[in-house]
């Protein structure tokens, strides 16, 4: 399941510039439990996971079995399309764990992310941590937080029939939900209403987030993509 | 996934939701419809999807008001008014689809829970990737193109060509018939999929000679395909892996970094 491996930034462009902008506002931290070796008593684990994480202002955080803070509505009212409750639901996502599964948490801020870091390893909860981010700055946060690392893995982007691929700013957001469920045709979709006036970028991200089953999906760097594209800097 | 007719309005929501763009409006019946060969069951659109729950026949009525006055409405994007998607029962080789593309399903057809291994994201307790030795992580059809198992199967064997090792509880390995050669079952290949990974093992001094098989098949198939790649570090934290990748001229910008907080706490691990 590689689902947060391959989110896209200029880096992996077919032909990038001589000097790619830094992904600077994407930073994932999951905890994952082998069965039989250290998932005693996980739900409990990964509730602390979750409790700790939303002390450090995650932009997400999610259960891969059940969603992140932002999820579809299965029954809502005609009223909704004039008013609708938006809000994160980070209750929902920690009330909801059960036992196994992925739990992952997203930071917009490299401080946030080595700050929750440092909890998990005071925490020793025993699950496996993985951070998922531009390798220098996972390198950089175990540096802070006293740890060695023990395996890393490397995108190395996309080949075969790449012109089958969407327009950047499409496959960035895109990939933002490495399961694929945000499609790139909504993603589309959203950026047009972004541009056209008839959605904000929060709510755009919103919408998009809401297809994201693992919680994965970063709403702040989705809202900074539609702002770029609205003001045609993307 | 199907339409059910009775209950869907034409309202277009779900066409751009497909990953897979296997729904359309048909102009003619204004219903959508659900292109079978394409759909790859993932469930984006039936789970992804908010629900009203509304009356069909008081939803088109308005509708089609508006439409003749050319009113546009303004709907919430991402709601099915009328909960017309229905998941059906799927029976094999189609249930293959939904297990490697729905990411909330377990691998029950494959007999493997789960849709793929841990890779090295548990490596800190597993060991799987060891020192010296180079994890290869390559996904067919993501993101949102989509892939068929023949393509696959074209892949599986050019890498059993190189006598790589490949994972054996990695749900693609569960349906070779002969993992020496990189075959898949004959009654599997021509199903789509949203996406589905083929995992090897082999020595970091044959990362340049694997990648450039990979490479090489990738050129002829219709799909895209996503590679990563995995090693243990040295005692100090290091990985002689980057340096192989950059010298082969991949970008190695981003990717995952296991921290080595994992341990054994259930007392079955020596």
């Amino acid at each position: 399941m590689t689902n947060t491996l391959h989110r896209y930034s200029e880096h992996y462009a077919v032909a990038p510039g001589p000097d790619p902008a830094p992904v600077d506002d994407d930073y994932i931290v999951f905890a994952m439990a082998t069965r039989g070796v250290n998932d005693d008593d996980l739900a409990e684990k990964y509730r602390t996971f979750a409790r700790l994480a939303l002390a450090h202002n995650p932009v997400n955080v999610g259960d891969a079995t059940k969603g992140g803070m932002y999820r579809p509505q299965p029954a809502l009212n005609p009223l909704a399309h004039w008013k609708r409750d938006e809000r994160p639901d980070p209750q929902a996502v920690v009330d909801g764990i059960e036992g196994h599964t992925t739990m992952a948490a997203v930071f917009r801020t490299w401080e946030d992310m080595e700050g929750f870091v440092e909890d998990l390893v005071a925490a020793d909860l025993g699950v496996s941590v993985n951070v998922s981010a531009p390798m220098d700055a996972a390198a950089r946060c175990c540096k802070a937080a006293g740890i060695t690392r023990h395996s890393v893995e490397y995108s190395i982007g996309f080949q075969g029939r790449l012109e089958r691929l969407p327009e950047r700013a499409v496959l960035e957001i895109g990939t933002m939900c490495g399961h694929g469920m945000v499609s790139h045709a909504f993603v589309r979709k959203m950026l047009d209403w972004v541009k056209e006036g008839r959605r904000t970028p929060a709510q755009a991200a919103r919408y998009m987030a809401r297809f994201c089953v693992c919680g994965v999906f970063n709403t702040a760097r989705a809202e900074r993509l539609c702002e770029q594209a609205r003001r045609g800097t993307s | 996934m199907r339409i059910d007719e009775s209950r869907c309005v034409a309202c277009g929501n779900c066409v751009p939701i497909c990953p897979v763009g296997a729904i359309s409006i048909d102009p003619v019946a204004r219903r959508a419809r659900v292109n079978r060969d394409e759909c790859v069951e993932c469930h984006a659109c039936y789970r992804g999807m908010s629900k009203e729950h509304l009356y069909p026949p008081l939803v088109r009525a308005i509708r089609r008001v508006a439409a003749a006055l050319r009113f546009r409405f303004d709907p919430e994007p991402d709601i099915c008014p009328t909960d017309a998607l229905t998941p059906e029962t799927l029976a094999w080789p189609r249930v293959v689809r939904r297990a490697f593309s729905d990411p909330q399903v377990p691998h029950e057809s494959t007999g493997i829970t789960g849709r793929g291994t841990a890779e090295v994201k548990t490596n800190d307790v597993t060991g799987r990737v060891k020192e010296g030795e180079a994890g290869f992580v390559i996904e067919f059809g993501r993101p949102g193109v989509g892939a068929r198992f023949r393509e696959i199967q074209a892949m599986t064997t050019a890498l059993a060509a190189l006598g790589v090792e490949f994972e054996r509880q990695n749900p693609v390995t569960s349906l070779m018939t002969d993992p020496r050669r990189g075959i898949l079952r004959e009654d599997i290949l021509d199903e789509k999929v949203l996406s589905a990974i083929v995992e090897v093992k082999a020595g970091l001094e044959q990362v340049p000679l694997v990648l450039g098989a990979v490479r090489e098949v990738s050129r002829r198939l219709t799909t895209v395909v996503a590679v990563g790649v995995s090693t243990r570090c040295d005692a100090s934290g290091g990985d002689r892996l980057r340096a192989i990748l950059e010298a082969e001229g991949y970008p190695a910008y981003r990717g995952k970094t296991n921290l080595g907080l994992g341990r054994a706490t259930a007392g079955r691990l020596s």
